[in-house]
């Protein structure tokens, strides 16, 4: 099971446009990512409301199709 | 879908443990490397919780998911509510937050040395 890094960025752009997403693979086999994602979505949630957030952009594939996605979320400075 | 029993099951757990992780192993024998970060934070602040092992409960690895709408394991509560993941924990642990909530919460937990 793997998901491609450019697949992630699209979906999570999908449900917040103005995201800056980087992804970096961490082990080279489509299945352990690291993530950071800006978005004024997140602004005044807390840290699970903002990874919900990306994990429900991902439609279902977090824990599925994607195995681990060590993720770093935050708002525009 | 998380069934009504199941529901009860975790509410319980969650409701009669102060600090409970649902992870994949046991403390002594953590079997995903994510469980064993937050295993090594918690004994780091020399915090006791009950450890969850859901490998051996395919009820609660499905409905811990639903239960907290949170798609992965482990997954950390303290006093009934859910705090987080593994990232979550290792980042709150990193700011010193973690820490802080433990004490907030009335739970003995040491202050580390950063």
């Amino acid at each position: 099971m793997a998901m491609d890094a450019g697949e992630i960025e699209r979906l999570i752009k999908e449900s917040m446009p103005d995201a800056v997403v980087t992804i970096e693979d961490l082990r080279g086999d489509g299945d352990h990512y690291a993530c950071h994602v800006i978005s004024s979505a997140f602004a005044g949630k807390n840290r699970v409301q903002q990874h919900q957030l990306v994990y429900q952009s991902l439609k279902g594939r977090m824990g599925t199709e994607l195995h681990a996605l060590a993720l770093q979320t935050s708002a525009p400075d | 879908m998380l069934d009504e029993a199941t529901k009860k099951r975790i509410d319980t757990e969650v409701t009669e443990n102060d600090v409970l992780l649902f992870m994949k192993g046991t403390p002594v024998f953590p079997q995903c490397g994510f469980s064993a970060v937050v295993v090594q934070v918690l004994s780091h602040l020399g915090v006791k919780f009950k450890g969850v092992n859901v490998l051996e409960d395919p009820d609660i690895r499905e409905g811990i998911k639903d239960y907290s709408s949170w798609p992965t394991i482990p997954q950390l509560y303290v006093k009934g509510e859910f705090v987080g993941g593994c990232d979550i924990i290792r980042e709150m642990f990193e700011t010193g937050e973690l820490a802080e909530m433990f004490q907030t919460r009335g739970i003995d937990a040491k202050h580390p040395v950063a």
